[in-house]
């Protein structure tokens, strides 16, 4: 009872907020980011391309005023290269028991060919952050949900492990945990019967840093993936997509999904 | 009369059981044939915990549920009362360096769980020990090698993801 009451505030609470928001976008945008990007810093200087970061006051809930996004340069993703797979095995704790078909897999690398030129391109392929997600849609709990700032997210505490999510899922990118887990990070806690898939690294993104696997590609100067909000005209990423473009897979499907690829040639 | 009898004491067993539990300081006094839960108080006295003992006790599954909602949904972070604060201060290594897992009954947490016989479920998920004692991933490089191997074969699998 106590707790559908703190729904009801909250909601309304965020209800105002998003409204807030169309009506007086001067007295809410500002503030936001105020980093401001130089043209430079997209043709130069790789580590200039993620500063669009989270500044929210860690006591404010998060809201629609962001929305967190990924854009991937296939052209500079190497074939064979695995680095953000593992950097994103670390970051979560994600253990293999020798049995792919079933082991928790939150990133992956796919390479894709174009049935009429032969091309091939690899790709980084992880939960595209949907803004209206088949996984959330089917959820019987709730526990599937995106938050106000594009980040989509399974609640693993009233997930019942029913699976419908993976199922919806057009990109495969969700895995159910078979196992007993040990051992887990402070950051990403996980457990069997539970479903999971990219947080998008939702505790670093929270405390204003990037995901795993954005920086251990930069470390590694491939420089192919960006992150940053994708509602800030300012941040790398939007300078980016608006120079360049890119392209939502499946777009057919109409998810506006948060991650976004480049250099898609057939 | 003999069974009204032995109701009443055993509620009178109750009693003084539940009083002296809550009087005494919980820390293995060895009453005379009532068994204590051996629980851990952190060695920093210096940190004071964030309510008093009495108020935790009673009410640390209400902080917690409804940090947890507020984390989780709203991404409301770093608010003192939460699993990882708790963790954090009580979870500590013994004279050997070795730290009590949840699995054993001389775990901050699950020493008064067990004593008290309610099951505890977020450690199914979280994190049992700070994250300064978190081991390493021993098992991600070999999971950096078969999935190296098994990239080709994934790869065949996704061809059904169209652009
Ligand atoms: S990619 Fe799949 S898991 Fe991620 S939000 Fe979309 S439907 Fe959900
Ligand atoms: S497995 Fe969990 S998150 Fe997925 S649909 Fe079922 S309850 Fe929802």
């Amino acid at each position: 009872m106590k707790k559908t009451e703190n729904k009801t505030i909250n909601n309304s609470r965020r209800d105002f907020l998003s409204k807030a928001a169309v009506a007086g976008t001067i007295t809410i945008a500002p503030g936001v980011l105020l980093h401001s990007t130089s043209a430079h810093a997209i043709d130069g200087d790789a580590t200039d391309l993620n500063t669009s970061v989270s500044t929210r006051p860690l006591d404010q809930e998060v809201s629609s005023k962001n929305r967190w996004g990924m854009l991937i340069d296939t052209t500079k993703c190497a074939t064979g290269c695995t680095d953000c797979v593992d950097a994103c095995n670390e970051e979560n704790g994600l253990i293999g028991h020798n049995r792919p078909e079933t082991d928790a897999q939150y990133i992956r690398k796919v390479t894709l060919k174009s049935k009429s030129t032969g091309h091939e391109l690899s790709l980084p392929l992880m939960c595209q952050h949907c803004e209206t997600a088949p996984c959330a849609d089917v959820c019987p709990t709730g526990a599937s949900f995106v938050r106000a700032d594009g980040i989509a997210l399974v609640d693993k505490h009233i997930c019942i492990g029913c699976r419908y999510c993976m199922m919806a899922c057009p990109y495969k990118a969700r895995s159910f945990v078979h196992e007993d887990v040990k051992n887990q990070k402070l950051s990403a806690p996980r457990g069997k019967g539970t479903v999971e898939a990219c947080t998008m690294c939702v505790t670093r993104v929270d405390n204003g840093g990037i995901p795993a696997c954005v920086e251990a590609c930069t470390a590694e100067n491939h420089n192919a993936m960006i992150f940053g909000d994708l509602k800030d005209p300012n941040s790398p990423i939007s300078i980016e997509l608006k120079k360049h473009g890119g392209k939502q897979l499946r777009s057919d499907l109409a998810l506006n999904t948060g991650v976004r690829y480049q250099g898609m040639n057939e | 009369m003999t069974r009204f009898l032995r109701q009443t004491a055993v509620m009178v067993y109750a009693l003084v059981g539940f009083s002296l539990l809550s009087a005494s300081t919980l820390v293995g006094t060895a009453h005379a044939g009532t068994p204590f839960p051996d629980i851990h108080e952190p060695t920093d006295k210096s940190v004071k915990c964030i309510q008093p003992e009495d108020v935790m006790r009673r009410e640390h599954m209400n902080y917690i549920l409804h940090e947890r909602d507020e984390t989780m949904r709203e991404g409301i972070r770093g608010e003192p009362e939460s699993l990882a604060n708790c963790i954090n201060c009580h979870v500590e290594p013994d004279e050997n360096g070795e730290i009590a897992g949840i699995e054993t009954d001389q775990h901050f947490c699950s020493a008064c769980h067990e004593y008290t016989a309610v099951q505890i479920d977020c450690f199914q998920c979280h994190a049992d020990r700070p994250q300064k004692y978190i081991k390493r991933n021993s098992h991600t490089s070999s999971l950096r090698q078969q999935l190296q191997q098994t990239l080709a074969a994934s790869n065949a699998a996704d061809k059904g993801v169209k652009q």
